[in-house]
C-alpha cells in the first residue's frame, strides 16, 4: 500500500487485520432486506448507496438498524467470501457482529475484523480511500 | 466494565458440545456490549429458523449434533417454508430442502414449531418485569413495549444461544435504568379522527423509527385503550425505519402510566411536537410506486391475528377480488378460523393463505418484482429491497378496494 497519510485509533472489538477500500454508509442499513448475501451488494432501493458492493470493503457503519436477522446475513456473507474486509463501527452492536463472532467459532475463513470507532473519528474516513486496518485497532488511510 | 462469569458458566463454556458453543457465543456478545455479567432467562423466541443460506443451516445442525437443546421455553419466528401449503413457495427444490433442512435443526433443538413473528398473539406473553431473549424486531418491541417484559433486540445466531444457555447479557433494555424513555413525542397536534383509524399506526411507526433510531421515546395524545393490534402495527414499522427496542405509550403500555413516569421524572432530551405534514412525508415514504393498479396485494406483518381476520371479513364483505391476495398469518389464528368454518368462505372470496412464513422472505408472490400493495409498514420497508417489489402503502379497506376494482384505490381523506 502506498505511503500512509493519517492513522486513526480504533478500539478492537474482534481483532485482525485488513486492508481494502473504504465503503462509509452514508445512511443507516438493516442488513437483512439492505444486503443481499447472495452478492454482497446494497439491495435496498431507497439506500443512497444502493448497487454498492460490501464484499471486500472496510465497511464503516454509522449505526445499524432494522432486522435482527443482520448476524444471519453476515454469517452467509464470510461464509461466501462475500463479507466487508473490515468492520468499523460507530456504536457496540451485538446484531451484525454476532455473524463474525459465529464465523470463527465455525472456523469459517477471514472473517473480518470488527472496530468500534466513534463519529467524530468516522468522519476522517471517505469512501474510495485506500484503508489498512492493524491488528491493534490502527485504521490507516 | 470486564465481564465475569460464575464457575458453572465458566466449566460450560469449555466444553466441546453446543451447550459449550452456545455459552461461549453468549459470552462474546456481552463481552462486546460491555456486560459485567450473564442473567437467567424465562423464555426465547428464536428469529434464527429463517433460511438465508447454508452456513445458517450448518450452524443449526452443528448445535443438533452437539446434543443442543434449549434451557428455557422457547418459540420459533417464521421460516422460509410453507409447511401447510407446500405449493406456496417458489423457490428452487434445493433451497427448499435446505430451508426444510433448517426448520427441522431449530425443532430438534427443543424449540415449539410455532412458526410465527407475533408468539405473543400465539400464548407466549412473558411477565413484566421478566428476562427473556426474543428476536424478531417485531416481536422484540412488542414484548419490551406492551408486555413489559425486558430483552434486548436479539440477532439470529444470539437468540438460540441464549435459550440454549438459559443466560443473556446483563445489559441494554434488561436494565431498568435504561428502559427510561428520554424523547417525548407528542401527537396532540394531530386529528383524532386519523388517531382513530387502524391506517395511522404503521405510518407514525414508520416515522418513530427514523426519527428516533434507538432511542427510547414515550409518545403522548394517544387515545387510551389502544388495541394490541394497534401497538404491534406501530412497534413493526418502527423496528423497521430504526432500531426501535422499546416505546412507551402514556397511559397505555405498562411502564407508562403517565408520560412523567415513562421518564423516570427527568426532563426528555429532546421534545418532539409531530406535526401532520411529517407524518404525510413518513406516509409518502412507505410507498415506492405511483402506479394506477398493482400485481398483488398482501396483509399480515406481523402475522395477522384472529381480530383483523374479523376487519378483512367486514372490509371484504360483497366484493369479489380480481388480484392475487395473500393474508399471512400463523396457526394460533388459523386453526381458529378454520374450526370455526371462517376459512373457507376467506378462500372462496379470492385470498390466499400464507402459513409459517411471509410473503418478503421467500419468493411467494408472482414473478420476480412487480407492484404490491400492503397495509404493512413493515412490508411496505421491507418488499423493494428483499423481493424487488415496488410497494403501494394504504390501509386494509384500500387495499380490499384495489383488489376488488383492479386500480389503485387510496382514502386521501385523513390525509388532507
Amino acid at each position: 500500500m502506498a505511503t500512509a497519510r493519517s492513522s486513526i485509533q480504533g478500539e478492537v472489538l474482534l481483532p485482525g487485520s485488513a486492508e481494502g477500500e473504504v465503503l462509509k454508509l452514508d445512511r443507516p442499513i438493516s442488513f437483512w432486506g439492505g444486503v443481499d448475501p447472495e452478492s454482497g451488494r446494497i439491495s435496498d432501493p431507497r439506500h443512497p448507496q444502493h448497487g454498492e458492493s460490501v464484499a471486500g470493503r472496510v465497511l464503516v457503519i454509522p449505526e445499524t438498524i432494522g432486522s435482527s436477522s443482520g448476524s444471519a446475513v453476515m454469517l452467509e456473507l464470510i461464509a461466501r467470501r462475500l463479507a466487508p474486509a473490515a468492520l468499523i463501527l460507530g456504536k457496540p452492536d451485538a446484531i451484525l457482529v454476532l455473524g463474525v463472532v459465529v464465523a470463527r467459532e465455525m472456523d469459517h475463513d477471514d472473517p473480518p475484523p470488527v472496530l468500534l470507532l466513534p463519529p467524530a473519528g468516522q468522519a476522517a474516513l471517505a469512501s474510495g480511500q485506500a484503508c489498512r486496518v492493524g491488528p491493534e485497532g490502527s485504521i490507516r488511510v | 466494565m470486564t465481564l465475569v462469569l460464575t464457575e458453572a458458566e465458566c466449566e460450560t463454556a469449555g466444553r466441546d458440545d453446543a451447550a459449550g458453543l452456545a455459552l461461549r457465543v453468549v459470552a462474546e456478545a456481552a463481552r462486546l456490549l460491555g456486560a459485567e455479567r450473564l442473567i437467567p432467562i424465562a423464555s426465547a423466541h428464536i428469529d434464527g429458523c429463517l433460511y438465508h443460506g447454508d452456513a445458517g443451516v450448518a450452524f443449526a445442525e452443528r448445535l443438533v449434533a452437539g446434543g443442543g437443546r434449549v434451557a428455557v421455553p422457547t418459540t420459533l419466528n417464521v421460516g422460509a417454508l410453507d409447511l401447510l401449503h407446500p405449493d406456496r413457495v417458489r423457490a428452487a427444490p434445493a433451497r427448499q430442502a435446505a430451508a426444510r433442512r433448517q426448520m427441522a435443526a431449530y425443532g430438534a433443538l427443543g424449540c415449539r414449531p410455532t412458526w410465527t413473528c407475533a408468539p405473543y398473539q400465539a400464548g407466549h406473553r412473558p411477565a413484566a418485569g421478566q428476562d427473556v431473549a426474543w428476536g424478531e424486531s417485531n416481536a422484540v418491541a412488542f414484548c419490551n413495549s406492551v408486555l413489559g417484559a425486558r430483552t434486548n433486540r436479539y440477532g439470529d445466531l444470539l437468540d438460540i444461544c441464549c435459550a440454549l444457555a438459559g443466560r443473556a447479557p446483563d445489559c441494554g433494555l434488561h436494565r431498568p435504568e435504561n428502559r427510561r424513555a428520554t424523547l417525548l413525542i407528542e401527537t396532540e397536534g394531530l386529528s383524532a379522527a386519523l388517531k382513530d383509524s387502524e391506517v395511522f399506526y404503521p405510518v407514525l411507526g414508520a416515522w418513530l423509527g427514523a426519527e428516533v433510531g434507538s432511542a427510547v421515546p414515550v409518545i403522548t395524545g394517544l387515545p387510551s385503550g389502544l388495541s394490541e393490534d394497534r401497538l404491534k402495527a406501530l412497534g413493526a414499522a418502527a423496528a423497521s425505519t430504526g432500531a426501535v427496542g422499546l416505546f412507551h405509550v402514556a397511559g397505555v403500555t405498562p411502564e407508562a402510566p403517565s408520560a412523567e413516569a415513562a421518564l423516570g421524572g427527568q426532563a426528555p432530551e429532546r421534545r418532539i411536537a409531530l406535526t401532520p405534514e411529517a407524518l404525510r412525508k413518513a406516509r409518502d415514504r412507505l410507498s415506492t410506486s405511483v402506479a394506477k393498479t398493482v400485481d398483488a396485494v398482501a396483509l399480515g406483518s406481523p402475522h395477522f391475528s384472529y381480530e383483523e381476520f374479523g376487519r378483512l371479513e367486514a372490509a371484504l364483505k360483497g366484493r369479489e377480488i380480481r388480484l392475487p391476495f395473500y393474508v399471512c398469518s400463523g396457526r394460533h389464528a388459523v386453526e381458529r378460523l378454520e374450526a370455526e368454518g371462517r376459512l373457507r368462505p376467506l378462500e372462496d372470496a379470492g385470498v390466499t393463505l400464507v402459513t409459517d412464513t411471509c410473503v418478503v422472505v421467500t419468493p411467494i408472490l408472482p414473478d420476480d418484482g412487480g407492484v404490491l400493495m400492503t397495509n404493512s409498514g413493515k412490508f411496505a420497508h421491507y418488499a423493494p429491497g428483499t423481493i424487488g417489489y415496488g410497494v403501494v402503502y394504504g390501509s386494509l379497506e384500500d387495499c380490499v378496494a384495489t383488489a376488488a376494482s383492479g386500480r389503485v384505490t387510496r382514502d386521501e381523506a385523513l390525509w388532507r
